[in-house]
């Protein structure tokens, strides 16, 4: 295994959101692609109070609306409907950190000063496949010809990081479940998720066995839904906004796609790295950050990333869910939206939906899920089983 | 004018196969199944759609006290019909003396066929064009081995005579609602039905259900406790009691007619079973209102009520809890000689 540092970035200039926009996460049954897409487009470009003419450039993210939908060119097919030809649209790749990766290409073309404004969004519609076509497709994300052709599927991926943080580090069946009941309790807060019940740890306990020991509602669920956010150098974000809201750090790394390639399993060496030079760029430790959108697409993965995120240190994230600390009040809310559990996982508008909690939460807009003077915001988006790891640091402080 | 009903017959073949005995088989959670429905029917090897509907036929035919050559019209509907070309309605007139000067066809619109022949009788008959119309529902329903329609996919039978003379239940009214919605199929040379998973529910099932309970309420100007009784298809107890909760109604109004834990889903006599149940048990004067479901998709609402002439024409031998009572379980391995799943039977 590799130990040295990915590469420290140099923004040229400093990049704000100035709007955001979501669609519902759900079960959109006459809700296709595009109009899930558009939806939350022009809703950031409302938000932002921006005119669709001055928007240079579209990134998308979307990990796979070929198989899921029959759909590709997604950024084409975004820009087109949105009516912003001619400009440029991108459309990133990089799994369920899609979103993220959008997010990331967005701040990179704003940072370099090569683009001024710039619509990032994230989309992905699921539910028109059935249970297992959307397995398959997800199946994409592993390594596919040592993992997926071996019957491996993601629960079953996760179920192995589980049973080995389990045996290494005590990690209770019980410390799994509180992950579940407390996202499912902040999405009670959130109109925009798609879960609004409350679940109690033996809901989590009988819940049907999906890969021992990960049970139904250890996983977050098939959901249609997209995010998008409008980017713009902080210099002209102030004429859009009086709440920009700033991206302090954009870091990304890479991890083998196939898990038993990897020297630990309990351990994303993607998170860890981009997490590390995410608060270089920021400037700050991990104690500064007062709450953050963690990628919880099964239980096992939320206390990894705790660990891995330095919220606390390897083997304790168990621990951290048990006493309370990830709660809403808590020292460091985890996924006050509800998380990709509670809120949905769209995969591809994952990343940048998670962008979109963090900025409420710093407008102070995010009503009875709010945390109270919070400063700082962490996003964590994962591709596959961690070979892509993105993530991106905000705040209201420019600081 | 009125019109009604002026006879009733069901049939359920007795034997019956556990959920938890097809669970076992695939290694499905048998507790959680449970809570959809216990057990389902299963037809014999030598009964099909045309055999069922003719053994429900006559039962109506008894407690009618009509003659079978005064019946005008004859409709089956099904969707497991035993011939693709050559009807199964012409079986059945024949079978119960009704041939040859009547008009008879088959209908499919998956689970609802059975209510939309109720529909047509009741029209030839305001109409003044035939005196009694014979609407029946029949289904020995399919699964694929495994797919979850196994668990829930039964047989049975429910016909109903229609006229307006001597009714023993009114039908005040009828309200249909029906979209081009593709939530369960079965194309041509296919062995067995596909079904879309989580679309059939809310935008399929409750979407039409509810739009056509509404939509008669609506027309009639009532609300639902104006009603003794409802019956809602019933492809497992989830459905229909989701449906009876969004709309308010006490469960004990819903589960005298949720014959679906103990038969299974019997498809196109789903509705009608459990509206026999119910008459089975009703008192003069009871009002009762029943929705249908078909996928593909569309539902037929009801409204009945039912007369004192029910009282003295019912049977016991004849009523639906003794067809529940007269059951015998078999294990998996006869149930697929018995549904012919056994590769190379009959090569």
């Amino acid at each position: 295994m590799k130990t040295e540092e990915i590469v420290k970035i140099k923004p040229k200039r400093e990049v704000a959101v100035i709007g955001v926009g979501l669609t519902k996460f759900g079960e959109h049954w006459h809700l296709g692609l595009k109009e899930l897409a558009v939806e939350a487009g022009i809703k950031a470009v409302e938000d932002a109070g921006i005119l669709g003419e001055d928007l240079q450039l579209v990134v998308g993210g979307n990990m796979s609306g070929g198989l899921f939908a029959g759909q590709e060119h997604g950024a084409g097919l975004l820009a087109d409907y949105l009516g912003l030809n001619p400009i440029p649209a991108i459309r990133t790749e990089g799994a369920c950190s899609s979103g993220g990766l959008a997010v990331r290409v967005g701040y990179l073309a704003v940072a370099s000063g090569l683009y001024d404004f710039v619509a990032v969004g994230g989309v992905e519609k699921m539910t028109d496949v059935y249970g297992p076509q959307a397995t398959t497709a997800l199946s994409g994300a592993m390594d596919y010809e040592t993992e997926a052709y071996f019957g491996a599927t993601f629960p079953g991926i996760y179920a192995l990081i589980a049973q080995r943080h389990m045996y290494e580090f005590g990690t209770t069946r019980k410390q799994l479940s509180l992950v579940a009941v407390k996202n499912h309790a902040n999405a009670m807060h959130n109109p925009y998720a798609q879960y609004h019940n409350k679940i109690t740890v033996e809901d989590v306990e009988k819940s049907p066995l999906v890969a021992d020991p990960l049970r139904l509602l250890d996983c977050s669920p098939l959901t249609d839904g997209a995010a998008t956010i409008i980017l713009a150098p902080v210099e002209l974000a102030k004429k859009y906004t009086d709440t920009p809201i700033y991206i302090k750090a954009s870091a990304q790394a890479s991890d083998t796609l196939s898990l038993f390639s990897r020297k630990r399993i309990t351990t994303l060496e993607a998170t860890v790295h981009a997490a590390r030079e995410a608060y270089r760029q920021a400037r700050i430790t991990p104690k500064k950050i007062d709450l953050a959108e963690v990628h919880d697409c099964f239980t096992i993965a939320e206390i990894c990333a705790y660990e891995d995120l330095g919220f606390t240190e390897k083997g304790k994230g168990g621990k951290l869910i048990e006493e309370g600390e990830t709660e809403i009040g808590g020292r460091i809310p985890v996924n006050t939206s509800g998380g990709l559990k509670a809120k949905g996982h769209p995969v591809g508008a994952t990343g940048v939906a998670q962008i979109v909690e963090l900025v409420l939460q710093l407008r102070g807009e995010a009503g009875k899920r709010q945390v109270k003077g919070a400063e700082y915001g962490l996003a964590h988006n994962v591709g596959g089983s961690g070979a892509t790891v993105v993530v991106h640091i905000l705040s209201n402080k420019r600081g | 004018m009125k019109v009604g009903i002026v006879g009733y017959g069901a049939y359920i073949p007795k034997w019956r196969i556990k959920t938890a005995e097809i669970a076992k088989i695939w290694g499905s959670d048998s507790e959680r199944l449970k809570t959809f429905l216990e057990e389902k029917s299963v037809p014999s090897p030598d009964e099909d759609a045309a055999t069922m509907a003719v053994e429900a036929s006559l039962r109506a035919l008894s407690m009618s006290r009509i003659q079978a050559i005064d019946i005008g019209a004859v409709y089956v509907g099904s969707e497991s019909h035993p011939y693709i070309i050559k009807p199964t309605a012409s079986v059945v007139a024949e079978a119960i003396g009704a041939t040859p000067e009547l008009t008879a066809a088959d209908l499919e619109f998956a689970c609802k066929a059975g209510t939309a022949a109720i529909q047509i009788c009741m029209g030839l008959v305001e109409a003044g064009r035939i005196k009694y119309g014979l609407a029946i529902g029949s289904d020995t329903a399919q699964g694929r081995p495994g797919d979850e329609l196994e668990y829930t996919a039964a047989a049975g039978a429910a016909a109903y005579i229609i006229g307006k003379e001597n009714l023993i239940v009114e039908i005040e009214d009828t309200y249909s609602f029906t979209t081009d919605t593709p939530d369960f199929w079965r194309r041509e040379g296919e062995e067995f039905p596909r079904h879309g998973g989580r679309f059939t529910g809310e935008p399929a099932y409750f979407r039409h259900v509810l739009s056509a309970t509404n939509g008669l309420l609506k027309k009639l100007g009532r609300t639902i406790n104006d009603y003794d009784y409802f019956v809602f298809h019933q492809p497992n107890s989830k459905f229909p009691l989701t449906v009876a909760k969004i709309l308010g109604i006490p469960q004990e109004k819903v589960l005298p007619g949720l014959l679906v834990p103990k038969i299974g889903n019997t498809y196109s006599a789903s509705t009608l079973l459990g509206l026999a149940r119910v008459l089975d048990i009703a008192k003069p004067g009871d009002r009762i209102l029943a929705t249908s479901f078909g996928s593909g998709a569309g539902s037929d609402s009801f409204s009945f009520v039912v007369t004192k002439n029910i009282v003295k024409v019912r049977k016991k031998e004849n009523a639906i809890d003794e067809m529940l009572k007269n059951k015998k379980y078999i294990e998996y391995a006869e149930y697929v000689k018995f549904r012919k799943k056994i590769k190379g039977l009959n090569k």
